[in-house]
Protein backbone atom coordinates (compact mmCIF):
# COMPACT_ATOMS: atom_id res chain seq x y z
CA UNK A 1 0.00 0.00 0.00
CA UNK A 2 1.42 3.40 -0.95
CA UNK A 3 1.41 6.26 1.50
CA UNK A 4 -1.28 7.99 -0.56
CA UNK A 5 -3.62 5.00 -0.18
CA UNK A 6 -3.44 4.98 3.59
CA UNK A 7 -6.51 6.09 5.39
CA UNK A 8 -9.47 4.83 7.25
CA UNK A 9 -12.04 3.02 5.21
CA UNK A 10 -15.61 3.74 6.20
CA UNK A 11 -18.18 1.55 4.46
CA UNK A 12 -21.93 1.95 4.55
CA UNK A 13 -23.51 -1.45 4.00
CA UNK A 14 -27.00 -1.28 2.59
CA UNK A 15 -30.05 -2.95 4.01
CA UNK A 16 -30.43 -4.74 0.69
CA UNK A 17 -26.96 -6.31 0.85
CA UNK A 18 -27.49 -7.42 4.46
CA UNK A 19 -30.88 -8.93 3.74
CA UNK A 20 -29.34 -11.08 1.02
CA UNK A 21 -26.97 -12.69 3.52
CA UNK A 22 -27.77 -15.41 6.05
CA UNK A 23 -26.73 -14.73 9.67
CA UNK A 24 -23.68 -16.94 9.16
CA UNK A 25 -22.63 -15.09 5.99
CA UNK A 26 -23.29 -11.71 7.59
CA UNK A 27 -21.06 -12.46 10.59
CA UNK A 28 -18.26 -13.82 8.38
CA UNK A 29 -18.47 -10.75 6.14
CA UNK A 30 -18.39 -8.31 9.08
CA UNK A 31 -15.48 -9.98 10.83
CA UNK A 32 -13.46 -10.24 7.62
CA UNK A 33 -13.95 -6.56 6.85
CA UNK A 34 -13.28 -5.40 10.41
CA UNK A 35 -10.14 -7.54 10.68
CA UNK A 36 -8.99 -5.77 7.52
CA UNK A 37 -9.30 -2.47 9.34
CA UNK A 38 -12.60 -1.28 7.89
CA UNK A 39 -15.31 0.52 9.79
CA UNK A 40 -18.77 -0.62 8.79
CA UNK A 41 -22.05 1.18 9.17
CA UNK A 42 -24.82 -1.33 8.77
CA UNK A 43 -28.03 0.26 7.57
CA UNK A 44 -29.91 -2.66 9.03
CA UNK A 45 -28.28 -3.71 12.29
CA UNK A 46 -27.76 -7.15 13.74
CA UNK A 47 -30.32 -8.90 15.89
CA UNK A 48 -29.31 -9.41 19.54
CA UNK A 49 -28.68 -13.11 18.86
CA UNK A 50 -26.41 -12.20 15.92
CA UNK A 51 -24.63 -9.62 18.05
CA UNK A 52 -23.95 -12.25 20.70
CA UNK A 53 -22.63 -14.62 18.03
CA UNK A 54 -20.41 -11.84 16.72
CA UNK A 55 -18.93 -11.34 20.19
CA UNK A 56 -18.31 -15.08 20.50
CA UNK A 57 -16.63 -15.27 17.09
CA UNK A 58 -14.61 -12.15 17.77
CA UNK A 59 -13.19 -13.74 20.91
CA UNK A 60 -12.16 -16.80 18.88
CA UNK A 61 -10.40 -14.57 16.32
CA UNK A 62 -8.47 -12.32 18.71
CA UNK A 63 -4.77 -12.26 17.91
CA UNK A 64 -3.01 -10.44 20.67
CA UNK A 65 -0.65 -8.39 18.49
CA UNK A 66 -2.90 -7.66 15.53
CA UNK A 67 -6.61 -7.89 16.40
CA UNK A 68 -7.92 -7.03 19.86
CA UNK A 69 -11.61 -7.19 19.07
CA UNK A 70 -14.40 -4.99 17.83
CA UNK A 71 -16.11 -1.80 18.87
CA UNK A 72 -19.79 -2.10 18.13
CA UNK A 73 -22.48 0.47 18.80
CA UNK A 74 -26.09 0.65 17.80
CA UNK A 75 -29.55 0.76 19.21
CA UNK A 76 -31.54 -2.33 20.08
CA UNK A 77 -34.74 -3.35 18.42
CA UNK A 78 -37.66 -1.05 19.09
CA UNK A 79 -40.20 -2.67 21.33
CA UNK A 80 -43.28 -3.47 19.24
CA UNK A 81 -46.51 -1.90 20.41
CA UNK A 82 -49.36 -4.03 21.71
CA UNK A 83 -51.19 -3.86 18.38
CA UNK A 84 -48.03 -4.66 16.40
CA UNK A 85 -47.50 -7.71 18.57
CA UNK A 86 -51.11 -8.68 18.06
CA UNK A 87 -50.66 -8.48 14.30
CA UNK A 88 -47.34 -10.34 14.43
CA UNK A 89 -45.35 -7.33 13.22
CA UNK A 90 -41.76 -7.41 14.43
CA UNK A 91 -39.50 -4.37 14.50
CA UNK A 92 -36.15 -4.59 12.74
CA UNK A 93 -32.85 -3.86 14.45
CA UNK A 94 -31.62 -0.38 13.75
CA UNK A 95 -28.41 1.11 12.34
CA UNK A 96 -25.19 -0.29 13.82
CA UNK A 97 -21.56 0.74 13.58
CA UNK A 98 -18.82 -1.88 13.86
CA UNK A 99 -15.08 -1.43 13.58
CA UNK A 100 -11.73 -2.58 14.94
CA UNK A 101 -11.39 -1.86 18.65
CA UNK A 102 -7.90 -0.45 18.17
CA UNK A 103 -9.32 2.22 15.87
CA UNK A 104 -12.62 3.22 17.47
CA UNK A 105 -13.53 4.45 20.89
CA UNK A 106 -17.07 5.10 22.10
CA UNK A 107 -17.19 8.45 23.86
CA UNK A 108 -20.84 8.69 24.82
CA UNK A 109 -24.05 6.89 24.14
CA UNK A 110 -27.56 7.72 25.20
CA UNK A 111 -31.08 7.25 23.89
CA UNK A 112 -30.60 9.86 21.17
CA UNK A 113 -26.97 9.89 20.13
CA UNK A 114 -23.89 7.71 19.88
CA UNK A 115 -20.61 9.59 19.88
CA UNK A 116 -17.61 7.66 18.61
CA UNK A 117 -14.04 8.77 18.16
CA UNK A 118 -11.74 7.43 15.48
CA UNK A 119 -8.16 7.22 16.64
CA UNK A 120 -6.20 7.44 13.38
CA UNK A 121 -2.79 7.33 15.04
CA UNK A 122 -3.35 3.76 16.19
CA UNK A 123 -4.71 2.66 12.81
CA UNK A 124 -5.74 -0.83 11.86
CA UNK A 125 -3.01 -3.29 11.03
CA UNK B 1 -55.31 -22.79 61.84
CA UNK B 2 -56.97 -22.77 58.43
CA UNK B 3 -57.89 -25.59 56.12
CA UNK B 4 -54.31 -25.75 54.84
CA UNK B 5 -52.84 -26.34 58.29
CA UNK B 6 -49.40 -24.76 58.73
CA UNK B 7 -48.77 -24.41 55.01
CA UNK B 8 -49.32 -20.85 53.87
CA UNK B 9 -51.43 -19.91 50.89
CA UNK B 10 -48.42 -18.35 49.11
CA UNK B 11 -46.52 -21.65 49.43
CA UNK B 12 -49.44 -23.54 47.92
CA UNK B 13 -49.78 -21.03 45.08
CA UNK B 14 -46.06 -21.27 44.39
CA UNK B 15 -46.34 -25.05 44.25
CA UNK B 16 -49.18 -24.85 41.76
CA UNK B 17 -48.10 -21.97 39.56
CA UNK B 18 -44.44 -21.28 40.15
CA UNK B 19 -41.04 -22.87 39.76
CA UNK B 20 -39.23 -24.35 42.72
CA UNK B 21 -35.76 -24.83 41.30
CA UNK B 22 -34.05 -22.59 38.74
CA UNK B 23 -30.59 -22.04 37.30
CA UNK B 24 -29.68 -18.36 37.49
CA UNK B 25 -26.71 -16.83 35.66
CA UNK B 26 -25.00 -13.75 37.00
CA UNK B 27 -24.03 -11.76 33.92
CA UNK B 28 -22.57 -8.39 33.04
CA UNK B 29 -19.52 -6.60 31.69
CA UNK B 30 -16.16 -7.01 33.47
CA UNK B 31 -15.64 -5.25 36.81
CA UNK B 32 -19.26 -4.50 37.68
CA UNK B 33 -19.16 -6.72 40.79
CA UNK B 34 -20.60 -10.02 39.61
CA UNK B 35 -18.42 -12.19 41.82
CA UNK B 36 -18.80 -9.80 44.76
CA UNK B 37 -22.57 -10.21 44.39
CA UNK B 38 -22.29 -13.99 43.98
CA UNK B 39 -20.19 -14.07 47.16
CA UNK B 40 -22.77 -11.92 48.96
CA UNK B 41 -25.63 -14.24 47.97
CA UNK B 42 -23.73 -17.38 48.93
CA UNK B 43 -22.45 -15.94 52.20
CA UNK B 44 -25.97 -14.90 53.19
CA UNK B 45 -27.65 -18.19 52.27
CA UNK B 46 -24.98 -20.89 52.50
CA UNK B 47 -22.10 -19.39 54.47
CA UNK B 48 -19.79 -20.12 51.54
CA UNK B 49 -18.24 -17.91 48.82
CA UNK B 50 -17.98 -18.25 45.04
CA UNK B 51 -14.53 -16.93 44.18
CA UNK B 52 -11.85 -14.28 44.50
CA UNK B 53 -12.43 -10.67 43.52
CA UNK B 54 -9.99 -8.10 42.20
CA UNK B 55 -9.89 -4.57 40.81
CA UNK B 56 -8.16 -5.93 37.73
CA UNK B 57 -10.76 -6.75 35.07
CA UNK B 58 -11.39 -10.36 34.09
CA UNK B 59 -10.56 -11.81 37.51
CA UNK B 60 -13.24 -14.47 36.87
CA UNK B 61 -12.18 -16.27 33.71
CA UNK B 62 -14.07 -19.53 34.17
CA UNK B 63 -17.72 -19.85 35.09
CA UNK B 64 -18.24 -21.05 38.65
CA UNK B 65 -21.41 -22.40 40.07
CA UNK B 66 -23.01 -23.38 43.29
CA UNK B 67 -25.97 -25.74 43.37
CA UNK B 68 -29.03 -25.76 45.60
CA UNK B 69 -28.92 -22.31 47.14
CA UNK B 70 -32.23 -21.83 48.93
CA UNK B 71 -33.27 -18.17 49.04
CA UNK B 72 -36.25 -17.36 51.22
CA UNK B 73 -38.79 -14.59 51.04
CA UNK B 74 -41.21 -14.74 53.93
CA UNK B 75 -43.18 -17.93 53.55
CA UNK B 76 -42.02 -18.71 50.03
CA UNK B 77 -38.60 -19.76 48.84
CA UNK B 78 -36.75 -20.69 45.70
CA UNK B 79 -33.86 -23.09 45.26
CA UNK B 80 -31.32 -21.73 42.81
CA UNK B 81 -28.22 -23.01 41.10
CA UNK B 82 -26.16 -19.83 40.89
CA UNK B 83 -23.71 -19.49 37.99
CA UNK B 84 -21.12 -16.73 38.24
CA UNK B 85 -19.99 -16.02 34.67
CA UNK B 86 -16.89 -14.24 33.33
CA UNK B 87 -17.49 -10.65 32.18
CA UNK B 88 -18.66 -10.21 28.62
CA UNK B 89 -16.85 -7.73 26.39
CA UNK B 90 -16.26 -7.11 22.69
CA UNK B 91 -12.52 -6.49 23.03
CA UNK B 92 -9.57 -7.63 25.10
CA UNK B 93 -6.17 -5.97 24.80
CA UNK B 94 -3.39 -7.54 26.82
CA UNK B 95 -1.59 -4.17 26.85
CA UNK B 96 -4.33 -2.75 29.11
CA UNK B 97 -3.32 -5.26 31.79
CA UNK B 98 0.31 -4.13 31.47
CA UNK B 99 -0.23 -0.37 31.21
CA UNK B 100 -3.10 0.06 33.66
CA UNK B 101 -2.54 -2.77 36.10
CA UNK B 102 1.20 -3.34 35.95
CA UNK B 103 1.12 -6.99 34.92
CA UNK B 104 4.16 -8.43 33.15
CA UNK B 105 3.84 -9.09 29.43
CA UNK B 106 3.55 -12.82 29.98
CA UNK B 107 0.96 -12.48 32.73
CA UNK B 108 -1.00 -9.98 30.65
CA UNK B 109 -1.04 -12.21 27.58
CA UNK B 110 -2.08 -15.22 29.60
CA UNK B 111 -4.85 -13.27 31.34
CA UNK B 112 -6.08 -11.91 28.00
CA UNK B 113 -6.12 -15.39 26.47
CA UNK B 114 -8.07 -16.82 29.40
CA UNK B 115 -10.43 -13.83 29.34
CA UNK B 116 -11.36 -14.47 25.68
CA UNK B 117 -12.14 -18.09 26.58
CA UNK B 118 -14.20 -16.84 29.53
CA UNK B 119 -16.37 -14.64 27.32
CA UNK B 120 -17.07 -17.62 25.03
CA UNK B 121 -17.98 -19.75 28.04
CA UNK B 122 -20.35 -17.07 29.38
CA UNK B 123 -22.17 -16.91 26.06
CA UNK B 124 -22.46 -20.71 25.90
CA UNK B 125 -24.05 -20.75 29.36
CA UNK B 126 -26.93 -18.63 28.02
CA UNK B 127 -28.30 -21.81 26.45
CA UNK B 128 -28.57 -23.53 29.79
CA UNK B 129 -30.05 -21.08 32.27
CA UNK B 130 -33.56 -20.17 33.38
CA UNK B 131 -33.00 -16.55 34.32
CA UNK B 132 -30.37 -13.85 34.59
CA UNK B 133 -29.26 -11.52 37.30
CA UNK B 134 -27.71 -8.81 35.14
CA UNK B 135 -25.24 -6.75 37.13
CA UNK B 136 -24.62 -3.17 36.08
CA UNK B 137 -22.38 -0.54 37.60
CA UNK B 138 -24.68 2.28 38.66
CA UNK B 139 -21.82 4.77 38.53
CA UNK B 140 -21.38 4.14 34.78
CA UNK B 141 -23.28 4.88 31.58
CA UNK B 142 -25.91 2.11 31.31
CA UNK B 143 -26.17 2.13 27.51
CA UNK B 144 -23.05 0.11 26.83
CA UNK B 145 -23.23 -2.20 23.87
CA UNK B 146 -22.61 -5.20 26.11
CA UNK B 147 -25.60 -4.32 28.32
CA UNK B 148 -27.81 -3.69 25.30
CA UNK B 149 -26.66 -6.91 23.59
CA UNK B 150 -27.13 -9.12 26.66
CA UNK B 151 -30.56 -7.66 27.37
CA UNK B 152 -31.66 -8.00 23.74
CA UNK B 153 -30.46 -11.61 23.70
CA UNK B 154 -32.35 -12.48 26.89
CA UNK B 155 -35.50 -10.76 25.66
CA UNK B 156 -35.30 -12.75 22.42
CA UNK B 157 -35.08 -15.96 24.48
CA UNK B 158 -37.88 -14.80 26.78
CA UNK B 159 -35.66 -15.36 29.82
CA UNK B 160 -36.52 -13.39 32.96
CA UNK B 161 -33.98 -10.68 33.78
CA UNK B 162 -33.45 -8.86 37.03
CA UNK B 163 -31.05 -5.93 36.91
CA UNK B 164 -28.86 -5.42 39.98
CA UNK B 165 -27.81 -1.75 39.97
CA UNK B 166 -24.60 -2.34 41.88
CA UNK B 167 -22.10 -0.05 43.65
CA UNK B 168 -24.70 2.27 45.19
CA UNK B 169 -22.28 2.74 48.11
CA UNK B 170 -20.22 4.96 45.78
CA UNK B 171 -21.11 8.65 45.95
CA UNK B 172 -21.82 9.29 42.24
CA UNK B 173 -23.99 6.18 41.77
CA UNK B 174 -27.25 6.80 39.97
CA UNK B 175 -29.50 3.71 40.08
CA UNK B 176 -32.38 5.93 38.90
CA UNK B 177 -30.59 6.29 35.55
CA UNK B 178 -30.60 2.50 35.19
CA UNK B 179 -34.27 2.34 36.08
CA UNK B 180 -35.20 4.88 33.45
CA UNK B 181 -32.88 3.26 30.86
CA UNK B 182 -34.46 -0.19 31.18
CA UNK B 183 -38.05 0.32 32.33
CA UNK B 184 -39.13 -3.07 30.95
CA UNK B 185 -37.15 -4.97 33.64
CA UNK B 186 -37.12 -4.83 37.44
CA UNK B 187 -34.09 -2.89 38.71
CA UNK B 188 -32.91 -3.30 42.29
CA UNK B 189 -30.28 -0.88 43.63
CA UNK B 190 -27.72 -2.72 45.72
CA UNK B 191 -24.25 -2.60 47.18
CA UNK B 192 -22.85 -6.11 46.86
CA UNK B 193 -19.84 -4.92 48.83
CA UNK B 194 -21.71 -3.70 51.91
CA UNK B 195 -24.87 -5.77 51.53
CA UNK B 196 -27.06 -2.67 51.45
CA UNK B 197 -30.55 -3.49 50.08
CA UNK B 198 -29.66 -7.19 49.67
CA UNK B 199 -32.95 -8.23 51.32
CA UNK B 200 -34.89 -6.36 48.65
CA UNK B 201 -32.83 -8.11 45.97
CA UNK B 202 -33.53 -11.54 47.47
CA UNK B 203 -37.28 -11.01 47.71
CA UNK B 204 -37.39 -9.72 44.12
CA UNK B 205 -35.32 -12.71 42.96
CA UNK B 206 -37.73 -15.18 44.56
CA UNK B 207 -40.78 -13.44 43.12
CA UNK B 208 -39.36 -12.79 39.66
CA UNK B 209 -37.57 -16.08 39.00
CA UNK B 210 -40.39 -18.25 40.37
CA UNK B 211 -42.72 -17.24 37.57
CA UNK B 212 -43.27 -19.88 34.94
CA UNK B 213 -42.34 -18.81 31.42
CA UNK B 214 -41.96 -20.55 28.12
CA UNK B 215 -38.29 -20.45 27.20
CA UNK B 216 -37.49 -19.89 23.53
CA UNK B 217 -34.65 -22.09 22.32
CA UNK B 218 -32.26 -20.84 19.63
Amino acid sequence: MTKKDRGISFNLVSRHKLQELSSEEKLKFILREVKNGKILVLEHGLTPIEQTSLIERTMKEIEQDTFIGVEMEGYGEDQPTFFQRLLGITRKPRITLIGPANLLKTVKKDNDMIQIKIIPGRGAK
Amino acid sequence: MGIFGKVSLSTILQKIFGKKHVKIGIYGPPNVGKTTLANRILRDWTGDIMGSVSEIPHETRRAKWKKDVRVENGNSSLVMDIVDTPGITTKIDFKDFMNTWGLSKEEAKQRAKEATEGVIESIKWLEDIDGVLLVMDSTQDPFTQVNVTILGNLEARNLPVLIAANKIDIEDASPATLKSAFPQHPVVPISALTGYNADNLYSTMVKHFSKKRKKKRR
